[in-house]
């Protein structure tokens, strides 16, 4: 069964519309990346589709007993994060706060997790230092390890890469197919076209014509056709 | 110096003492949390509008003022978050207006109905705290040091969500957290810190108790549980030594406390950028 299923969803805040008509399905295992210009609502629909924001019409459902709370997300940056005091062993550790209701300490095997997913992300040698002392592609990737305490299966990602030199953000496309490769379903916003059409297994294009397919099916479309000639220059 | 000692064998003193290391406590607790969510506005405003609401409990004959200006500014601190969650703008204005209402309105208030000959005295203590801290009344310290060992309690029970909540709400919210009551509850806890601490630094200076010690701590540790411990630590070495030195000088308790957590600041500033060069 499918983790999402989104029917006719329309997207807006405070009932002015940015988005409609917008249907996709997600499988477990699958890769898709939302492409489109900014501004088009690729963070909107994260937002609404994590509860962060209401959709004003449509409707979507989380299948196969996932709840929205078992779903690792990483945010676009924001600057209140920046110059923001925590070292990376709290922020990781944050994580797991979905699986602690109202028990007010992190338990042991909460550590463990964390401990565990610093490792598989290579930052566990700064677990003391300052979040905001380290580089771009160091802070993006203690916010994945984050993401990865939130969950086991499911991974939303929010321009992952922006802001990354070609070679950060190289190791980090790196991560993220080692992720999915491992079982963990990503959906994820980006801006490069070529990364998109690379490594995701579907795309969603938004803005203007709302195209969901097959990344191959994307690639002989026209819009798709359109989009990587104007961004990707192929 | 025989004179202190001879000041902390009353009893009395030493419950005063003890209350003003209290509510610097935990007036420190929620400094690091308030100026990181930029939320210190409302802070600010607060003790305005708790000031507002003291000139009607004084007109009123209220027999403990707390027991009015406590709901009026939790109330007033809901309302504020709310606008401030508006429009940025909007909220602004909005903090603004009731915060230098509160103000006017309360002195006017005073000015008419309140019959005492000395009311620029006692606008004065409402505004910058008692003269010294041994004009407490018992049933105030008591009241005080209650409400904060409650602020403590909950401060250390909800660490973790604070944290959360102060670092990243969008993800907070993404994990189930009810970000929303958890702002609320930090707004209502603030709005007590302010009505506590009011009795010992006055209304106009409560925001320096609140946000002095927490951009000290800033200036000179990298993890949240450093900077909210070393915040703890200076709050209160600063409020003990303000005591000390008003007890000793005969200065007014509040703006002794103040000008030295303003001092340990300039000291904090200093090491800060000496450690950052090395
Ligand atoms: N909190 C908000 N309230 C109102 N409008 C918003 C808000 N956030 C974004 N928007 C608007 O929604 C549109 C889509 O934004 P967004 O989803 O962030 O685009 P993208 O992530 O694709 O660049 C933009 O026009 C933006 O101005
Ligand atoms: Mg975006």
């Amino acid at each position: 069964m499918a983790y999402i299923t989104a029917n006719e969803l329309v997207l807006g805040y405070d009932g002015k519309e940015i988005l409609e008509g917008l249907s996709f399905e997600v499988n477990p295992g699958d890769y898709l990346c939302i492409v489109g210009e900014n501004g088009s609502g690729k963070s909107t629909l994260m937002k609404t589709l994590l509860g962060l924001n209401n959709p004003m019409g449509g409707k979507f459902e989380w299948g196969d007993g996932l709840k929205k709370t078992q779903i690792g997300y990483l945010p676009q940056q924001t600057i209140v994060q920046r110059d923001f005091p925590a070292s990376v062993g709290e922020i990781v550790l944050s994580g797991c706060q979905g699986r602690m209701g109202l028990r007010p300490f992190y338990s042991k095997s909460d550590r463990a997790l964390a401990d565990k997913n610093m490792e598989l992300m290579e930052i566990k040698e700064f677990e003391k230092n300052c979040y905001r002392e380290l580089s771009g592609g160091q802070q993006q990737r203690v916010l994945l390890a984050r993401a990865l305490c939130a969950t086991e299966k499911v991974l939303l990602l929010d321009e992952p890469v922006s802001g990354l030199d070609p070679k950060v953000t190289a190791g980090m496309y790196d991560l993220i197919e080692k992720l999915n490769k491992s079982g963990i379903t990503i959906i994820m916003i980006s801006h490069d076209i070529i990364a998109a059409v690379k490594y995701a297994t579907h795309i969603l294009h938004l803005g203007g014509e709302i195209y969901f397919g097959t990344k191959e099916e994307y690639i002989a479309s026209s819009v798709g056709k359109r989009f990587l000639s104007l961004e990707g220059g192929m | 110096m025989a004179d202190l000692l001879n000041y902390f064998s009353y009893p009395f003193v030493k419950y005063a003492f003890i209350t003003g290391i209290l509510i610097a406590l935990c007036a420190s607790l929620l400094g690091v949390t308030l100026v990181l969510k930029r939320f210190s506005f409302i802070g600010d405003g607060l003790s305005h509008v708790a000031f507002g609401a003291m000139a009607v409990a004084a007109v009123l004959k209220v027999s403990n003022f707390t027991y009015l200006v406590l709901p009026i500014t939790m109330l007033c601190a809901v309302l504020l978050l709310r606008a401030g969650q508006n429009t940025k703008i909007k909220g602004d204005a909005a903090v603004a207006m009731i915060s230098v209402g509160a103000l006017a309105f309360g002195y006017l208030l005073l000015n008419i109905f309140a019959k005492s000959s000395n009311l620029s005295g006692d606008v004065c203590s409402t505004l910058f705290g008692s003269p010294s801290i041994l004009t407490l009344k018992e049933n105030e310290v008591w009241f005080c040091a209650g409400l904060s060992v409650f602020v403590v309690v909950f401060f250390l029970f909800f660490y973790h969500k604070i944290f959360d909540v102060t670092f990243d709400e969008n993800f907070a919210r993404s994990c189930g957290i009810k970000v929303d009551a958890y702002n609320l509850l930090i707004a209502v806890i603030t709005a007590i810190i302010i009505v506590v601490a009011m009795n010992l630094v006055g209304s106009l200076l409560i925001s320096a108790l609140i946000i002095f010690p927490a951009l000290s701590a800033m200036r000179l540790f990298k993890s949240f549980k450093a900077v909210t411990i070393c915040s703890v630590v200076i709050s209160v070495i600063c409020a003990a030594a303000g005591m000390l030195i008003s007890i000793g000088c005969s200065t007014p308790v509040g703006a002794t406390i103040v000008a030295t957590d303003v001092v340990v600041f300039a000291m904090c500033v200093l090491i800060g950028k000496l450690c950052g060069r090395s």
